[in-house]
């Protein structure tokens, strides 16, 4: 069969789709966003009506996939790392309940923080949900890593995780795609204690889950996705886990590794392959994205022997993204370097775009806050985090997605005045509801800045559930009437837009402003196919 | 036979698309390719790369080791410079365009700019901008900016030539023959240096 070049992202979108996937549901985020898109444009999945659209946060997601799978069809939850925080609920919950139809869930990493807060490392996640786990070292890997995936699900009726990083996301290769299986049948959970979690049950199921936990291991141990590559010099062993494999090959590019190399690409660890290079080799290094996972579990906290090495060791950097002159490093192989950055090259760091309707938001908020001084403007997760750089810095928090306007309410709580929140329409609905009703219920002081530009804008312009329905929304929350405004961000209304903010921010209760302009990113796309449509 | 590329540019400037051409031309002669880019926050006018690998071996990492890259490959003169320590410092070449794009208060002296590219061994600096311009079509400096890298890639011209007629065909054949002949202009350009 040819190949076709895949980004990893799409190579686990397409082995879903052949593996028989009924369902995807997912909430736009870096590195993880083009996994739903692909299946979104697929025409396979268009045919096979596969379910693709966002979902209104990663929690509603996995939900929605548990719901599918009890129905006993093949689910896949799609997020990024820090995603997997807001879905923590169900999907813990989710390795007690099981899978009848097999359930994935795909969680993009994005160790070095390229557009994210942290670089949480979610194999520890599976660990803590008792679940198996995959972490695929090349697209032909996430092709073939998905596919089997979903038979694992329904053989062990568990959930499994399979881990991305933002490099393997977000690079292209040729992939090798296997025969497309069909779909399903619907088939309801035939115990019908099996997705009721009360403790009586939950005892039950939480044994049965913890019964299993041999068998995961033997099926890493027998795993193709696992190999013990032997070497003649024992000097070394290596264990490298995802990626990483891939850097400390291309450091042996065209001849043989001469020390023993464990590829992990399947979890639980098989511990006998480990014991078995521990055994062999006088230092074993290990070469993993992330957090020291593996190396902490190998070296024990005692590390008697010492002869474990890595991120924890300062063999390797503790934080960020390796790379194979890092991994060169650790073995004692010589490092390589191009010439030095000039001086002259200076940072270019991203900022909104031209037109933007943030930057005209931003206009009128600093201009409406300068009488009260820095420090109460409270923001949250989109391309409005860029405020917080000039010539804007307009804004002096940015935490999780839904935290500002729960960030201002605590504030304001405490005691300062007035304190604004900012967030974008996409976020507001994924996790802005909530908070703006703590303030509601407390009639808090606070001036939240619902930023409307109809789209989820950071990750490239999805379909945002705020669209049209904010002023609703809020209205349906209990926000007085008489307190929420649309507003437009343009020039143009730059004067009578201060005037307002600044009358809202004397009220002493919540008050909504909706500034309402289209993304100039996705006005210009529609344009061009608009235009382009006219022209046939 | 083995060619590693970064290429650079400024989110929006289109060195995906330069990829996507390259690659295609690669992938149908039968080569292996790996190519790491850059989705996100940084595509909002922030500095972009990507890491271009071809081989008729099979590639093991997705990102080329330092120094031992064969080519830069950039749309923007300050760009291209960012990516030196990849650079093979006896071998490698690097090719862009002369053009400025001035997003940040602090870009440096153009004057000084030319001087560091001046600096270096094997290079080829070219006004991408000017040449597409006069051609008919401002947006297609990346041709420019392809073509002029053209004799280095070690993939015959009209296979490159084909490629670029296959990732425009569906916009037509007008803006096919202005990117061939942007193509054109730049390999022409690169071969009299």
């Amino acid at each position: 069969m040819s190949k076709t070049l895949f980004l990893g992202d799409e190579a686990v979108a397409q082995a879903a789709l052949d593996a028989g996937l009924s369902g995807v549901y997912a909430y736009p985020g870096t590195p993880s966003t083009e996994i739903t898109e692909f299946i979104q444009n697929s025409k396979q999945g268009k045919e096979g009506k596969v379910h693709s659209i966002w979902a209104g946060n990663e929690k509603t997601a996995m939900e929605s996939a548990i719901g599918m799978s009890y129905a006993g069809k093949r689910a896949m939850v799609c997020m990024k790392h820090v995603g997997l925080n807001v879905a923590a609920d169900p999907f813990m919950n989710s390795s007690i309940t099981g899978a009848n139809g097999g359930i994935v869930v795909v969680v993009a990493d994005d160790p070095s923080m390229h557009s994210s807060q942290d670089e949480q490392d979610s194999r520890y996640f599976a660990k803590f949900a008792l679940i198996p786990s995959f972490e695929p070292s090349n697209q032909q890997e996430a092709y073939d890593i998905t596919y089997a995936a979903f038979d694992y699900s329904e053989k062990y009726r568990t959930p499994v995780l399979i881990r991305l990083t933002t490099r393997l996301s977000h690079s292209r290769a040729g992939v090798e795609r296997k025969e497309a299986r069909p779909q399903n049948e619907l088939h309801i959970e035939e115990n019908p204690k099996q997705f009721i979690l009360l403790p009586a049950n939950a005892r039950v199921h939480y044994r049965a889950l913890l019964g299993k936990q041999e068998k995961f291991e033997e099926e890493s141990f027998n795993s193709p996705f696992n190999k013990y590559i032997d070497g003649t010099d024992k000097k070394f062993g290596i264990i490298a886990s995802g990626i990483a494999y891939n850097y400390l090959m291309e450091n042996f590019e065209g001849h043989k590794c001469p020390y023993p190399v464990l590829k992990i690409s399947q979890y639980p660890l098989p511990s006998k392959l480990i014991a078995k290079m521990v055994d062999e080799c006088e230092t074993v290094l290990v070469a993993e994205e992330g957090y020291p996972f593996i190396e902490e579990q190998v070296r024990g906290v005692l590390n008697r022997t010492g002869n474990i090495i890595g991120r924890l060791s300062g063999a390797l950097p503790r934080d960020g993204e390796l790379n194979p002159n890092l991994v060169a490093k650790a073995l004692g192989l010589p490092d390589t370097y191009g010439a030095p950055v000039p001086e002259l090259v200076v940072p270019r760091p991203p900022a909104l775009c031209v037109g933007c309707p943030h930057i005209d938001s931003y206009l009128a908020i600093n201009e409406a806050m300068e009488e009260h001084g820095k420090g109460k403007v409270f923001a949250d997760i989109g391309c409005y985090t860029l405020g917080a750089l000039p010539p804007y810095k307009a804004i002096y928090t940015t935490v999780d997605m839904g935290a500002s306007i729960t960030m201002a309410k605590g504030a304001a709580d405490a005691g300062l005045r007035p304190v604004m929140a900012v967030i974008g329409d996409s976020t507001f609905t994924h996790s802005g509801m909530t908070s703006l009703l703590d303030c509601i219920y407390e009639n808090t002081s606070v001036t939240v800045m619902i930023l409307d530009n109809s789209t989820t804008g950071m990750t490239g312009g999805q379909d945002s559930h705020a669209l049209g329905v904010l002023g609703e929304i809020c209205k349906g929350l209990g926000v007085k009437e008489d307190h929420i405004h649309r507003i437009t961000p343009l020039k143009a209304h730059h004067a009578e837009n201060v005037a307002l903010i600044k009358k809202e921010l004397e009220y002493e209760g919540v008050s909504v402003i909706i500034p309402t302009r289209e993304c100039i990113q996705t006005l210009s796309r529609r344009m061009k196919k608009q235009q382009a449509e006219k022209k046939k | 036979m083995k060619i590693d590329i970064i290429l650079a540019g400024v989110g929006g400037q289109g060195i995906l698309s330069i990829a996507t051409i390259v690659g295609y031309a690669a992938v149908k002669r039968g080569m292996y390719m790996k190519q790491a880019e850059v989705h996100g926050m940084s595509q909002r006018g922030g500095d972009v790369q990507s890491h271009f690998r071809l081989s008729d071996q099979e590639i093991a990492s997705d990102l080329i080791p330092m120094g031992k890259a064969d080519m830069i490959i950039s749309v923007e003169p300050m760009e291209s410079l960012r990516y030196l320590p990849w650079l093979n410092p006896e071998t490698g070449w690097l090719i862009t365009n002369d053009q400025p794009f001035v997003n940040i208060p602090n870009y440096p002296d153009f004057d000084q700019l030319s001087a560091e590219l001046g600096k270096l061994k094997n290079k080829v600096v070219i006004n991408a901008d000017k040449i597409a311009k006069d051609l008919g079509s401002a947006r297609s400096a990346n041709m420019v900016i392809l073509g002029a890298a053209s004799p280095y890639l070690g993939i015959p011209f009209e296979e490159i030539e084909a490629a670029v007629r296959e990732n425009f065909a569906r916009k037509g054949d007008d803006v096919v023959n202005t990117n061939i002949a942007c193509l054109r202009a730049g390999k022409e350009f690169a071969e009299k240096l």
